[in-house]
């Protein structure tokens, strides 16, 4: 999958209620919207959210989109056990998905059925200085794993979902998703 | 607002955008979810805009300050979820008896009582039977996808004040949730003439005018009510529907809002297996598209109707093909969340259906 | 009467041109049409006919508008303040008020009736308790007195069992956003004088921006209390007003009201 460039790609982005998954489900959607593609978002919300797992839908795709609801999705970015344990099993064979290595134990994830890209997200982020950038990690890992939009798309659609008030934040943001670009190849 | 700006933003966001844009001036609600992020962006942007936005103290005031915005010939809104449109339909009676137009927008979660803050689709009935007590009806657009859900909020406004009616924004929990880009278009002029000669503005020199729906001197009422019903047939041509792969397709699948963008997947999955299927998607409700289905059925298509709930709309749709075709349902349980897998077996099984 | 008598008469006593010149479908006794008359006599003298918005209830004032030549829109039961306030939003220039009974307002319309006058809106409301519901013959209302039988109460009113009737003009001066509440009766001419004193600055809070007016009128319904017109009147002095006190419970309007 990360061959050829698809033209349709849904992605599962699940982790815990404060790891980021939303922010970069909404970046991934902002990117490919400048990126021409049309695209549409869903988070959970509500009671499933309570629970301490947030997760969200996005597709992109480059015709109308019928379902923004998907049960087995193409690809998954994963940021911690227990969304591992409930949409690894979900994942269409030969899935790409990106596992969060410092949190999850590599030996869970799934190499056979579907393709795993084990990235140390919090690790990496940490060494760039901020554990809360784990998540721009793993969506740069997502995007170099399933090249679906430019890494410079995504770079460029921070000033979407970073208030102004943050502004000074993109850099090391953009920092981040080019460090899990580069450890997903 | 700029020429054609292009947004990402959720479905509630849409609704309250292109209320903005239809020149909306006062804002009426309360909190329920999932609907809050409608009253939370109007709370700051409509007064910015110069209007007004009152939090009521409950759904059934909030509805009959709607009701006296529109007697004033007011462009205003409300919006709400199942448990608070239950309650907003004393007013929509009154603004249906005393022809007064207002926008009510319906983010449609599960029921009954308080049932949940997820999807469903259970307020069919109630959107489309009027609702509230008496033999009224009011205009229900069921908007599908974010950009729908700003496109028909405007329409919703003139159609309110083309027809003198209260108008339904029917979405749901999805459709509010979600988010997608939109293309805003300009902000309309709303013409300073709008309901001129019915408009409460103070009587000045001329004769007092009472908006009422109250009629006790003998044969007031059914006259009312005859002026009605003409009213409510002369709504027909505003019938809007998406109409998606039916050309050579032998099952028709009627399906409406978010369910019938999910049956257009399972549809899509099923056209690259060779399988003869199509979608047919209402986006008004009432005005339901009948016309166009009594075509299909007499094109001998077979269909199926998918629901999130019980079995609604295919009435509509068995009515709108009668004598002509029958129509099988598949409804996902309100409560359940729908996938498009979930409806790729009930299409196979009805399209295997003798007709 | 010879021609020349009539010629000699001088006119004493008119009704203000907003007041419709029509027979009244209310009963002997009633005093609606005293309070009709109250409003129409001062919105005339304000010069607020051309751009009053009245908001009706229901109940027996439902016919408000055959009484009353204005711009009018019918509310339902209980709701006139919360539609007042969509029609004050609306047109914030124009003068609106409300016309309520005492099921009206104080019962089903308690909340809206609450909110507005906390709120603050900038309307002005007024209220007609009569102890009973009129208009559906006579059943037992938020107001009804300890011991007053109604056809729902046929044993009379008992605090145990219904609690105790309730004061309006009070609960609306205790609201943060309420101007002026007062209550005054419409049994003499003493206390119709009254009335027409605090319905003006009540009527006045609104049109100086102030805030929320609220006035409380102490009515009669000889019908429903079975009683001739003269004995219904004096039940309000014996009976009424010593529940329902009369005078001003909140007065704000010397002090530039609330913001």
């Amino acid at each position: 999958m990360a061959a050829k460039k698809p033209k349709h790609l849904d992605v599962i982005i699940a982790g815990f209620g404060g790891q980021g998954v939303l922010l970069i489900g909404n970046l991934l959607a902002y990117a490919g919207m400048n990126a021409g593609l049309n695209v549409t978002y869903i988070p959970v919300y509500g009671a499933e959210m309570r629970g301490g797992t947030a997760n969200c839908t996005v597709i992109l795709s480059s015709e109308d989109i019928g379902s923004p609801i998907v049960h087995r999705p193409q690809s998954a970015i994963i940021m911690n056990r227990p969304s591992l344990d409930k949409f690894q099993p979900r994942l269409l064979d030969k899935g790409v998905q990106i596992v969060n290595s410092s949190l999850i134990e590599p030996r869970l994830a799934d190499t056979k059925r579907v393709k795993s890209v084990l990235v140390p997200c919090n690790g990496i982020a940490d060494k760039l200085g901020n554990s809360r950038m784990a998540n721009m990690v793993a969506l740069g890992a997502f995007v170099a794993a399933t090249q679906i939009v430019p890494l410079a798309a995504v770079i460029k659609s921070l000033e979407n979902v970073i208030s102004a008030s943050y502004k000074d934040l993109i850099p090391k943001n953009a920092q981040a998703l080019e460090a899990g670009a580069a450890a997903a190849q | 607002m700029a020429k054609n700006k292009r947004v990402f933003i959720k479905g509630n966001e849409a609704v309250a955008y292109g209320a903005l844009a239809a020149g909306c001036r006062c804002f009426f609600g309360y909190p329920i979810t999932p609907q809050n992020d409608i009253p939370e962006f109007m709370s700051k942007a409509i007064v910015d805009a110069g209007g007004e936005f009152v939090q009521a103290e409950s759904e059934v005031a909030a509805a009959n300050m709607l009701l006296g915005a529109g007697a004033c010939g007011i462009r205003a809104m409300t919006s709400s979820s199942s448990p608070g449109v239950s309650l907003k339909q004393e007013a929509i009676s009154y603004m249906a008896g005393s022809e007064i137009p207002a926008v009510i927008v319906n983010m449609n979660r599960g029921g009954p009582g308080l049932g949940d803050i997820g999807p469903s689709q259970g307020d069919y009935y109630q959107s489309t039977r009027g609702g509230g007590h008496g033999d009224y009806r009011t205009l229900v657009l069921a908007p599908g996808t974010v950009q729908e859900a700003y496109d028909l909020t405007v329409k919703a406004f003139d159609l309110a004040f083309k027809y003198r009616n209260p108008v339904l924004v029917l979405g749901d929990a999805i459709l509010g949730q979600m988010k997608e880009p939109v293309t805003l278009t300009p902000t309309a002029k709303v013409p300073a003439s709008e309901g001129k000669a019915w408009r409460l503005e103070g009587k000045g020199k001329r004769k007092p005018r009472i908006i009422k729906s109250l009629f006790l001197e003998d044969g007031a009422l059914a006259a009312q009510n005859r002026h009605l019903e003409a009213k409510y047939a002369s709504m027909a041509g505003e019938v809007a529907c998406e109409q998606f792969q039916l050309k050579d397709a032998d099952l028709v699948v009627v399906a409406y809002g978010s369910i019938g963008r999910i049956a257009k997947t399972a549809i899509r999955k099923l056209r690259a297996k060779g399988k003869k299927v199509g979608l047919f998607r209402p986006i008004t409700l009432y005005p339901f598209p009948d016309a166009a289905l009594a075509k299909l059925a007499k094109a001998g298509k077979k269909f199926l109707t998918i629901e999130h709930n019980l079995g609604q709309m295919v009435d509509d749709v068995r009515l709108a093909i009668r004598g002509l075709a029958d129509s099988a349902f598949f409804g996902v349980y309100p409560g359940d969340m729908p996938a498009p897998e979930d409806f790729e077996e009930p299409i196979v099984k009805a399209l295997r259906r003798k007709a | 009467m010879s021609p020349a008598a009539v010629k000699d008469e001088i006119l004493a006593f008119d009704r203000p041109e907003v007041v419709a010149d029509r027979a009244t479908h209310y009963c002997p006794g009633c005093h609606h049409g005293v309070a009709h008359r109250l409003v129409g006599e001062l919105l005339t003298e304000m010069g607020l006919v051309d751009k009053t918005i009245m908001v009706t209830a229901i109940g027996c004032s439902v016919f408000l508008y055959n009484y009353l030549l204005l711009d009018a829109v019918e509310a339902p039961h209980g709701r006139a303040p919360a539609v007042a306030t969509g029609v004050k939003r609306s047109r914030p220039d124009n003068f609106v008020f409300t016309y309520q009974g005492d099921g009206d307002l104080a019962s089903i319309g308690l909340a809206e009736i609450v909110h507005c006058a906390n709120r603050g809106e900038r309307v002005s409301v007024v209220f007609v308790n009569n102890t009973v519901y009129g208009m559906t013959g006579g059943q037992m209302a938020p107001t009804t007195l300890i011991g007053q039988k109604t056809t729902t109460c046929p044993g009379g009113r008992c605090r145990e069992r219904e609690g105790m009737p309730i004061k309006m003009a009070e609960i609306i001066g205790g609201l943060g956003g309420t101007v002026f509440a007062a209550r005054a009766a419409l049994n003499n001419v003493k206390n119709i004088r009254q009335a027409k004193k605090f319905l003006k600055t009540a009527f006045e809070v609104q049109t100086k921006g102030l805030g929320f007016g609220f006035v409380e009128l102490l009515s009669a319904c000889p019908t429903n209390w079975k009683m001739s017109p003269v004995k219904a009147n004096q039940r309000i002095e014996t009976e009424m007003i010593p529940y329902f006190p009369l005078g001003i419970f909140k007065d704000l309007s010397g002090e530039g009201g609330v913001c």
